[in-house]
């Protein structure tokens, strides 16, 4: 077995939201005791609906945002108490790529200036030296050295999500957080960028740490997958475990919903029941139990434990599983 | 067969243009025919500015007691004023002295502004308060008296207008850079520099301060104006460029004697300075439909 990148135990993190005159300040618990390893040069997916705090688990493992509690250890290295100024290491380790590659690229900063800045920012290369890095680094991701002297506007979705890609890639590092990298793209497009990190991931020996809500991107690319709920991760293990013989309900009613591209077969789908109760004030027990179709009456005070699955790596938290 | 090779020819006969900023600014800058013709006018005036002592009829201080008060004509084409100076001399060295007030002073306040406004806007919290309050009790003064209590602290004097001015103009910069400053700072590309790493200053004059641009350039514009009467002001009250000056705001204060008798010793500089600010504030207006982009497509 390889070693392990990226460890994360018991990650919490609340914001506090602002309330009226006379109003208790009240926690958004956006990110509830997040656990999950990633082996090096493997993919791990986090899936779950919008506002299921899988984007702030991105963040905060890339320290966007400051981690609230539990560790984050990354090669090694415990980084979720550091300070900005002992972070550059950890800048260099870990890079992103964001969901719309419409917002995430300077729109006055020519692309080679936008794709050398991580250079600019980790290194003392020359000007030169670092020009000659991003044309290579644009024929690997799939564009050419003339794209360098536009603008990111001129470029259409899917160039502007490899421009993104080659910006993440230049430093090489060791884990790429992907947040959504393909959702704002049409599905033609789609494919080639998730071909595209498939190929850099086998030659450059990166990991992946990929977040999306489409199960279908996250079974063409993962290797083990996390399926978060209201800020916990219910299930989690490798990927064929997953869609194979899910456990947790809600794992269920979330495979049932991909479409089969076979009109005459029919799926059983789950359809949950309700929305997504508010992260303010999360379900007491299992926070599942307010939708969960197989509700039972301790769902509704004991919070689940984490029990191994019947795969090694397969890990639930429901009290029906045994 | 036909149809592939018209297709062809159209495309190369269409040649790519490419893409800059500026040349998509000079391109809008055309379609404001207002702001065309002030911008024209003030080109015309920097140029009166640096070559106006060369081309000037006369000496602007010699005095000429044989052609007191003449009004304009032949010799004088805007004529003279109480010791026979040439108007139109003095106002071409006025020019100069204008000008140059009010660029320095208006430049300054900017960068002064932009940075307070930048650090207040980025990082927040108790410095953001700290700047803001203490600009909030500088716009409770009206902006003429704010100078006036400048100039009276630091005594009279040209390069003190340039400071008092440049003091009143920094809190209205710091706002509209503050305000600009929050709205870059939650873009996607901004929290992309941070994953990577960036310093807080590469973050602030890299990726902020850019966007900040368009409305500071139309800001600045329509502040030329304001400081230009600013410093006419002080100066007319005494407090700015000492009486002999051709400064045009002394020159309004030495006429104002003769106000009811020779109305042009008054009226030339006057015009002179009405025109000047019409003219930055048009462009101002001009510029603010081309590079404010929310106002852009409307």
């Amino acid at each position: 077995m390889s070693k392990t990148l990226l460890k994360v135990t018991g990650l919490k993190k609340s914001f506090s939201i602002p309330a009226g005159m006379f109003e208790k300040k009240k926690l958004l618990k956006a990110v509830h005791d997040v656990s999950f390893m990633i082996p090096e040069g493997k993919t791990f997916s986090l899936v779950g609906e919008s506002g299921c705090g899988k984007s702030t688990t991105g963040r905060l493992i890339s320290r966007l945002i400051e981690p609230g509690d539990g560790e984050i250890w990354l090669d090694g290295e415990e980084i979720s108490q550091k300070k900005e100024a002992q972070l550059k290491g950890m800048r260099k380790k870990v890079q992103m790529i964001f969901q719309d590659p419409y917002a995430s690229l300077n729109p006055r900063m020519k692309v080679r200036d936008i794709v050398a800045e991580p250079l600019t920012i980790h290194t003392n290369l020359s000007r030169a030296e670092r020009y000659k890095q991003v044309s290579e680094i644009l024929e690997v991701v799939g564009l050419s050295d003339y794209h360098a002297n536009r603008y990111a506007h001129e470029f259409s979705g899917g160039q502007r999500q490899r421009i993104g890609i080659a910006r993440a890639l230049i430093m090489k590092p060791k884990l790429i957080i992907a947040d959504e990298p393909v959702s704002a793209l049409d599905v033609s497009i789609q494919a080639q960028i998730l071909n595209l990190l498939k190929e850099l991931q086998a030659e450059f020996d990166l990991t992946y740490l990929f977040i999306s809500h489409d199960l279908s991107v996250v079974e063409h690319i993962s290797d083990h997958i996390g399926v978060m709920y209201l800020g916990t991760i219910v299930e989690s293990g490798p990927k064929e475990v997953i869609f194979s013989n899910p456990q947790h309900p809600y794992t269920k009613a979330l495979l049932s919903s991909i479409p089969i591209p076979d009109p005459k077969l029919r799926r059983e789908r789950i359809i949950l029941q309700g929305d997504l109760p508010s992260p303010v004030n999360p379900p007491a027990g299992c926070r599942f139990h307010t939708r969960c179709p197989v509700a039972m009456d301790i769902c509704k005070g004991t919070e689940p434990p984490v029990k191994p699955g019947e795969t090694a790596g397969h890990f639930v938290s429901c009290h029906l599983v045994e | 067969m036909e149809l592939s090779k018209a297709v062809n020819s159209s495309t190369t006969i269409k040649k790519e243009k490419k893409y800059s900023p500026l040349r998509e600014l000079l391109k809008n800058w055309k379609k404001q025919k207002n702001a065309l013709w002030a911008s024209l006018f003030i080109l015309l005036l920097i140029t009166v500015a640096i070559i106006g002592p060369f081309i000037a009829p006369y000496d602007p201080y010699k005095p000429d007691y044989n052609a007191m008060l003449q009004g304009p004509g032949i010799d004088h084409i805007a004529g003279t004023d109480e010791y026979g100076r040439d108007i139109f001399s003095r106002l071409l060295f006025g020019a100069r002295i204008s000008l140059t007030v009010s660029f320095l002073s208006v430049f300054l306040g900017a960068i002064g502004g932009t940075i307070l406004g930048l650090l207040s806007g980025y990082f927040g919290g108790w410095l953001d308060r700290l700047i803001m309050r203490s600009s909030d009790v500088m716009f409770a003064f009206p902006d003429i008296l704010l100078a006036i209590a400048i100039v009276a602290i630091l005594g009279p004097g040209l390069t003190n207008v340039v400071i008092a001015v440049s003091i009143f103009s920094i809190p209205s910069f710091a706002r509209l850079v503050r305000s600009s400053t929050l709205e870059a700072k939650e873009t996607v590309f901004v929290e992309a520099a941070k994953s990577m790493g960036a310093s807080h200053f590469r973050i602030m004059f890299q990726h902020i301060l850019p966007e900040t641009l368009g409305s500071l350039i139309v800001f600045i514009s329509m502040r030329i104006g304001t400081a230009i009467l600013a410093a006419s002001s002080l100066s007319f009250l005494g407090l700015g460029a000492s009486p002999e000056t051709p400064d045009w705001g002394a020159m309004l204060s030495l006429g104002r004697d003769y106000l009811g008798t020779s109305t042009h010793v008054v009226m030339m500089p006057g015009i002179a300075i009405f025109l000047t600010v019409l003219a930055f504030n048009i462009v101002g207006d001009g510029l603010r439909d081309v590079l404010d982009p929310k106002t852009k497509n409307e």
